[in-house]
């Protein structure tokens, strides 16, 4: 066993670890089960978390090398009592069937629009090219991305203008 | 109508999932839970000739070892179906035979999951490796070796003719005389099709968390279709009484038929009986792929003949489907690729079905979305298209002229049933007119339709087919429902059935609100524990919204006249003057809320619980119809298919929630659309699968895909609730087919095996 400090969606924790655990067996061992298992091999796209502000799948990711870094799942996102827009937007979009894959998406999503606000369809449909869904046919799932792109753009226009008041 | 049916309401679990807070059954925790693991055959097949338990037991952390040593051998199906089960009892769950790479040997129980790898790494077993059957075209052959025996002094049913080697089920059924009526023909066409071996690939591995509660109970959270029958199906198998198990199923991340089978809850619920310990087991991505269920491969010989004005004289249909090694659904998935297939033209005079379901030392087949008319109408279509280019017809036309019309039956409908006759049904909606009128306008069928536009060595082509699959087993499903009132108008909806993801719940609770004149958001849905909600036969057979869903209806019906009683009662008013709408009953200008009912009944006068409960089944199974038009690029180079274009119009009846029909639609399109052009098992010479991860086995993701349209054609279907056909299955079974035909209209060429790889398009276009 060895131990490692991280922070997760803000909180600073401090785990005693096997060296070969996975970040995604951690996250999970630890009451972070938002973060689904879909295949533990880096195909899925379920487990994705937010590493340091980067998309990575937690199960490709030793939770040793995790060491000092900060990591958001789904829940650091948004939650029921204070959601994000993102999800929001896929749950009115339709966009949430099973919901399995749906935290992964939604990290997916929450990078993209991040780094390009204003997506056209095809970034869409490649940013979320890790994550498979079976529910869905992805097309609620972009429909809910663009949704949610067009109304961050607008909370972002509307907090500008004031601010240019 | 109405303020609730027929509006896209957001799914009611949905921002729950969104947020990851919603719990599926790896999710679930108690202290002191230990892991189970299983230990697979490496053979095709085998006898085991012994098993060295003892290392793995020594191992520290190690408690439990499962195997054919120590487990009463139980014969039984795996098909989560309702009793008795039209399947096969030819499955335990250890024997000390093994039948296909990926059979189950043992299991172990320990304390955590690297500990689980351990004690099955120093488990030793002894094989006699036995000739193994991995054609399953030869299955049937008297020299092959046999594979498996149903057991029908044990099931319910008797399957096989007691001759042919290997035979897992067989039915068959005739009218007119087909060889008369393909001789009446123009034009025969005699081709013969293959369908390949398919995953779900629901994201969510099977699951089960078992443990005794503080009365000594079992209780199995589990990720299943029919919470119902793994209840029944683990009493019987582990020899202990239905009262002493709960079944609960939490959120469930998919199933797609995948998880309507039972044949892994008992294994851990036999480790909790026998340790006391809570017990989880989460499959990995490979065993999902190897070791659960599969859709049936099949061989279909189709005879078709047509006449130049366009009559066809003769169907003649023969399935040849290989089960693997045990024969979950052997016979009904057989059965159904002809009763959800052939009605569609119920013109035919001369209709022959005959079909055989073998047994082989390969993956188990089972229920998968579609359910044998996938496979069968992938032949079909094929012809349909042939026929219709024979006769100089344009296939829509075709279609249009002959498909089956509301007024109308089928002789198959009555012939072909789910292990007994089927039922005699006068079909009441079909919306399949504007379905092909709406899907070719909208791909651009006339202007694109043998224009073979090109580009270099990519020409596109157009193809389609048109649709029909059932809603419930008739006289077989049923479900229930209850609803119980509070004191401030608001509802507990519990029902029996089984909301995989497919939004179920919301639907449910969309037609309960319609009946009482509420929003949703007022009735609070609990579905699937059978401790605590009515029975429901489960999620299958494109059953929940008709036959589920008129259970809640009526149920909501009940309650809506005891509402109105109380109005009453209360007010002076006659009952037959009331309506209830936006939370209150109605009469004249007298307004009285629910919640001063519900107040009224509880603490009044003549105080009772306003309660009811309701069961239905079904006389009819109707048809869902749809008329399937896809867009493709061939590549006459590379064989490579690009679907441009994708265009499913849909008659389920009314949707009770448009946005989520439009989900099932599209998800099952692009299942369908993978399935057709990338998925496929892999087999070495040993029977072993090679390819069992998503990074080999290649499901679409997003940046794959054109856009999908769907476009849903309201009908109204008298027999279900507010005018409700199903939807979660057909669209399945459109790509297979309307892709073939399109790679046809493209390069001239047809596919007779699935899926089009571009090594098999290069070796037809090759051939010519």
């Amino acid at each position: 066993m060895m131990e490692i400090n991280l922070t997760v969606n803000g909180e600073r924790l401090t785990w005693a670890i096997r060296p070969d655990a996975s970040l995604l067996a951690c996250l999970r061992q630890n009451g972070f089960i938002e973060v689904k298992s879909g295949c533990a091999e880096g195909d899925c796209g379920a487990c994705l978390v937010l590493l340091d502000g980067k998309p990575v799948n937690s199960c490709m990711v030793f939770a040793a090398s995790a060491q000092g870094s900060s990591v958001t799942t789904v829940r650091g996102i948004g939650t029921q009592r204070s959601p994000h827009v993102i999800q929001e937007s896929l749950a009115e979009s339709g966009g949430v069937q099973c919901g399995f894959c749906t935290p992964g998406m939604v990290v997916a999503a929450f990078a993209l629009l991040r780094d390009n606000p204003d997506p056209g369809e095809s970034e869409i449909r490649r940013a979320l090219d890790g994550c498979l869904c079976r529910c869905t046919g992805y097309e609620k799932i972009v429909d809910g991305i663009r949704l949610a792109a067009a109304r961050i753009r607008e909370i972002e226009s509307a907090a500008g203008e004031q601010s240019d008041e | 109508m109405s303020d609730v049916v027929g509006h896209s309401v957001t799914k009611i679990d949905a921002l729950a999932l969104a947020t990851g807070e919603e719990k599926f059954v790896d999710d679930f925790d108690r202290p002191g839970t230990a892991h189970a693991g299983i230990l697979y055959s490496p053979h095709a097949s085998a006898r085991i000739k012994s098993i060295d338990t003892a290392a793995a037991l020594a191992i520290d952390g190690v408690f439990d070892v499962l195997s054919q040593k120590n487990v009463k051998k139980v014969v039984h199906t795996t098909a989560g179906q309702g009793f008795p089960e039209p399947s096969p009892y030819d499955t335990a769950m250890f024997d000390d035979r093994v039948r296909f790479v990926g059979d189950r040997v043992a299991a172990v129980l320990a304390a955590s999951p690297a500990l689980v790898r351990d004690a099955l790494a120093a488990i030793r077993v002894e094989y006699e490796p036995l000739p193994p059957v991995l054609d399953y075209e030869a299955a049937a052959d008297p020299a092959a070796p046999i594979v498996n025996e149903p057991d029908s002094g044990r099931g319910p049913f008797s399957f096989g003719d007691g001759k042919t080697r290997n035979l897992a089920a067989a039915v068959s059924f005739a009218i007119g005389d087909v060889d008369a009526g393909l001789l009446q023909a123009d034009n025969v066409f005699d081709r013969t099709y293959r369908t390949h071996y398919a995953s779900h690939c629901m994201l969510e591995p099977h699951s089960v968390f078992t443990f005794l509660d503080e009365r000594n109970r079992l209780v199995i959270y589990s990720s299943t279709q029919v919470p119902f029958h793994v209840r029944r199906i683990c009493a019987a198998v582990l020899d202990i009484p239905i009262r002493s198990i709960r079944v609960i199923k939490p959120r469930i991340g998919g199933g797609f038929g995948g998880k309507q089978e039972v044949f892994l809850e008992y294994i851990p619920a036999l480790f909790t009986l026998r340790t006391g310990r809570p017990v989880k087991m989460v499959l990995g991505r490979k065993e999902v792929f190897v070791s659960s269920r599969t859709r049936h491969p099949m061989r279909i010989r189709m005879r078709s003949g047509v006449k130049n004005d366009g009559t066809i004289t003769a169907i003649d249909h023969d399935v040849l489907m290989n089960t693997g090694a045990y024969g979950s659904h052997a016979l009904t998935v057989l059965s159904n690729a002809g009763s959800k297939v052939l009605p569609l033209f119920n013109k035919v005079e001369n209709v022959r079905f005959s079909g055989r379901t073998v047994y082989s030392n390969l993956p188990v087949g089972g229920a998968y979305r579609g359910y044998g008319a996938t496979q069968s109408v992938f032949a079909f279509g094929q012809q349909i298209d042939m026929m219709a280019r024979a006769a100089g017809i344009d296939v829509v036309d075709f279609y249009a002229q002959r498909h089956i019309r509301e007024g109308e039956t089928s002789a198959i409908f009555e012939a072909l049933g789910e292990g007994k006759a089927g039922v005699e049904m006068t079909i009441r909606s079909c919306g399949l007119g504007e379905c092909l009128r709406l899907g070719a306008e909208a791909i651009g069928w006339k202007s694109k339709r043998g224009a073979r536009l090109s580009d270099g060595p990519r020409v596109r082509g157009v193809g389609m087919v048109g649709l029909m699959q059932g809603s419930s087993i008739p006289r077989i499903d049923m479900g229930a429902s209850s609803i119980k009132m509070n004191e401030d108008g608001s509802f507990n909806l519990m029902v029996g059935a089984t909301d995989l993801g497919t939004g179920s719940d919301t639907v449910l609770a969309q037609i309960a609100a319609e009946v009482l004149g509420v929003p949703v958001d007022r009735i609070i849905v609990y579905s699937s524990d059978t401790d605590m909600t009515p029975f429901d036969t489960g999620a299958y057979a494109s059953s929940t919204t008709y036959l589920s869903g008129e259970s809640v209806r009526r149920c909501a019906e009940k309650i809506k006249v005891q509402i109105i009683d109380v109005a009453a009662a209360m007010s002076g008013k006659e009952a037959d003057t009331f309506s209830l709408a936006e939370g209150n009953a109605l009469s004249g200008d007298l307004s009285i809320p629910l919640s001063a009912i519900a107040h009224h009944a509880f603490y009044r006068r003549d105080q009772f619980q306003i309660q009811a409960q309701a069961s239905h089944v079904t006389e009819a199974s109707p048809p869902p119809f749809s008329a399937h038009f896809a867009e493709v690029e061939v590549d006459r180079e590379t064989g490579l298919v690009k679907v441009l274009d994708y265009v499913a119009a849909v008659d389920c009846g009314q949707a009770i929630n448009p946005l989520l029909a439009e989900g099932q639609c599209e998800g099952s399109v692009v299942n369908g659309i993978s399935f057709a052009l990338t998925e496929e098992y892999l087999f070495n010479s040993r029977g072993a699968m090679t390819n069992a991860s998503f990074g080999r086995y290649k499901i679409y993701s997003a940046a794959d895909l054109p856009k999908i349209r769907t476009i849903l054609v309201d009908t109204h279907e008298p027999t279900g609730p507010y005018g409700a056909k199903s939807v979660s299955e057909i669209c399945i079974n459109g790509p297979l087919p309307a892709i073939a035909n399109a790679i046809f209209d493209a390069v001239g060429v047809r596919l007779f095996e699935s899926p089009f790889t571009p090594e098999r398009v290069l070796r037809a276009i090759e051939e010519g």
